[in-house]
C-alpha cells in the first residue's frame, strides 16, 4: 500500500514536469512529434531509474558513513554523465534498433535536470519530498520509476496534443513556445486535480 | 558568417536583450519557472547564477588551450559543479532561509544550459576579461528575465513585491489576487504570455525596419 502511495504520487501529485518543472528543455524542445517523445520517455525512464538507484547506493554506503554529504552535487553529477555514456556504448554495442531510436536522446539527459534532480531528492532533501529522512532502497526505487513514468506520460501526451495543434491557425507572436507553455498551464491545471485523491 | 570580434561592451550588453538567455535563447528554463513564486527568490537564484557564470567563464577561458577537444565537457561540469558546490556551502551557512526557499535548484544549477552553454560557445574561444564580460551580461540578463515573470507573479498572484526579507510591500487586497499564478502551474502561464507580448515587439520592430 505504501509502494502504492509513493508511485501515484511520484506519476500524478509530484509531477516532475508540471509540478516540480524537472526536464523542462528536452519537454518542449523533443515534443513536437510523438514518435520522438515517446522514445526521449523511454530513455529518460531507463537513466532516472537507474542512476537514482546507484545514487542512492553512493549516498547511504560512501557518502554518509565518510561524513562528505556536502560533496553529493559533484559526485552525483559525474556518476551521472559517465553512466550516461556507460548506457550509450551498451546499447551501441548490443542492439543497433534500439540505439537508433535512443541514440539522440541519451547525450542529452546528462542535462535534462530531472536525473540529478531526482537524485539529490531522494538522498539530501528527502525530508521533504518522500517524508523520510531515510528512506529504504525499496522506496526510492519506486519513487524513481514514479517520477520517470510521469515524466514519460506527460512528454508523450504533450506531443500528441502538439501534433493536433499544429492544424489550427495561431496568431504568430504565440507560436511555438509561448502557446506550447500555454498547453502546460492547462496540462498542469488538471493536475493539480489529482492532488485531491491522495 | 564571418563575423568581426566585438568589442567589450558589446560583449557586455549582447544578453541584456538581442540574446536574453531567458526570451531569446530559453536557456535553463527549469529555474526560471521554478524560482519565480517571489521576487526574493529570483533575486537569490540570479545573484547565484552570476556567481558561478562569471567564475565559471574566467576559469575555463584560463585553461582553454590546455585542455583536449575530446574531454572538454566533463571538464567544465567538474568546474561548474565545484563552484556550485561553494555556493551551497556558503547559502546553507549564511543564507539558510534563502537556501531552503531555492531548494534542489539551488544545487540544479550545475545542469543550467546557460552556464555550460556559455561556457562552450564563448569562453573556450575567448580570452578571459572577455569571457567574464559575457558571463556578466548573460547572468545580468537571465536575473533581468527571472525577476521580470516574478514580478508580475508575486504581484498579481499575492498581491505584494517582496524584494528581501522585510522588504516586503503590499498592493493589492486579498479578494483580488490570482493565486493560481502562484501555484506552480501559473509559471507556465505567466511565462508563456510574457513570451508571446516579447514575440510581439520583435515581429513590430523587425517589420518598422523593412519599411525604412
Amino acid at each position: 500500500m505504501e509502494y502504492i502511495a509513493i508511485a501515484f504520487g511520484a506519476i500524478f501529485v509530484n509531477n516532475v514536469v508540471l509540478k516540480q518543472f524537472y526536464g523542462l528543455c528536452p519537454f518542449l524542445g523533443v515534443s513536437t512529434k510523438k514518435s520522438s517523445a515517446l522514445s526521449m520517455g523511454m530513455a529518460v525512464t531507463f537513466v532516472i531509474t537507474l542512476s537514482t538507484m546507484i545514487a542512492h547506493l553512493l549516498y547511504t554506503q560512501v557518502l554518509v558513513p565518510n561524513d562528505i554529504t556536502y560533496l553529493s552535487t559533484i559526485v552525483f553529477i559525474l556518476v551521472i554523465a559517465s553512466f550516461v555514456q556507460l548506457v550509450e556504448m551498451i546499447i551501441k554495442k548490443f542492439s543497433a534498433t534500439v540505439y537508433s531510436a535512443l541514440g539522440v536522446y541519451l547525450p542529452l539527459i546528462t542535462t535534462n535536470c530531472a536525473v540529478l534532480g531526482v537524485a539529490i531528492d531522494i538522498t539530501v532533501n528527502s525530508q521533504n519530498k518522500l517524508g523520510t529522512a531515510v528512506p529504504t532502497f525499496g522506496q526510492v526505487t519506486i519513487y524513481a520509476l514514479g517520477i520517470s513514468l510521469g515524466y514519460a506520460l506527460v512528454i508523450f501526451l504533450f506531443s500528441a496534443i502538439r501534433e493536433e495543434m499544429e492544424a489550427y491557425p495561431i496568431k504568430r507572436n504565440y507560436q511555438g513556445i509561448p502557446i506550447a507553455l500555454i498547453t502546460a498551464f492547462i496540462m498542469a491545471m488538471i493536475f493539480v486535480g489529482f492532488g485531491g485523491i491522495v | 558568417m564571418a563575423r568581426k570580434p566585438k568589442t567589450l561592451k558589446a560583449v557586455f550588453t549582447t544578453g541584456f536583450i538581442k540574446q536574453n538567455p531567458v526570451f531569446v535563447q530559453f536557456l535553463g528554463m527549469c529555474p526560471t519557472l521554478a524560482v519565480t513564486g517571489s521576487v526574493e527568490s529570483a533575486l537569490g537564484m540570479g545573484a547565484g547564477v552570476i556567481f558561478v557564470l562569471v567564475l565559471s567563464n574566467l576559469f575555463i577561458s584560463l585553461i582553454r588551450n590546455f585542455v583536449p577537444r575530446e574531454v572538454r565537457i566533463p571538464i567544465y561540469i567538474v568546474i561548474i559543479a565545484s563552484l556550485v558546490t561553494i555556493l551551497e556551502m556558503y547559502m546553507n551557512a549564511f543564507q539558510p532561509d534563502l537556501a531552503k526557499s531555492l531548494g534542489t535548484f539551488l544545487s540544479l544549477i550545475v545542469v543550467n544550459c546557460l552556464i555550460l552553454g556559455r561556457a562552450e560557445a564563448f569562453a573556450s574561444k575567448n580570452g578571459p576579461i572577455k569571457s567574464m564580460a559575457d558571463g556578466l551580461g548573460m547572468a545580468l540578463g537571465f536575473t533581468g528575465g527571472i525577476v521580470l515573470i516574478a514580478f508580475f507573479r508575486e504581484l498579481l498572484g499575492s498581491g505584494s513585491i517582496t524584494i528581501w526579507k522585510d522588504l516586503a510591500f503590499t498592493f493589492i487586497p486579498e479578494v483580488y489576487r490570482i493565486s493560481i499564478l502562484v501555484a506552480p502551474a501559473g509559471a507556465f502561464l505567466v511565462f508563456g504570455i510574457l513570451v508571446a507580448q516579447i514575440n510581439k515587439l520583435k515581429f513590430k520592430r523587425e517589420e518598422r525596419n523593412e519599411v525604412a
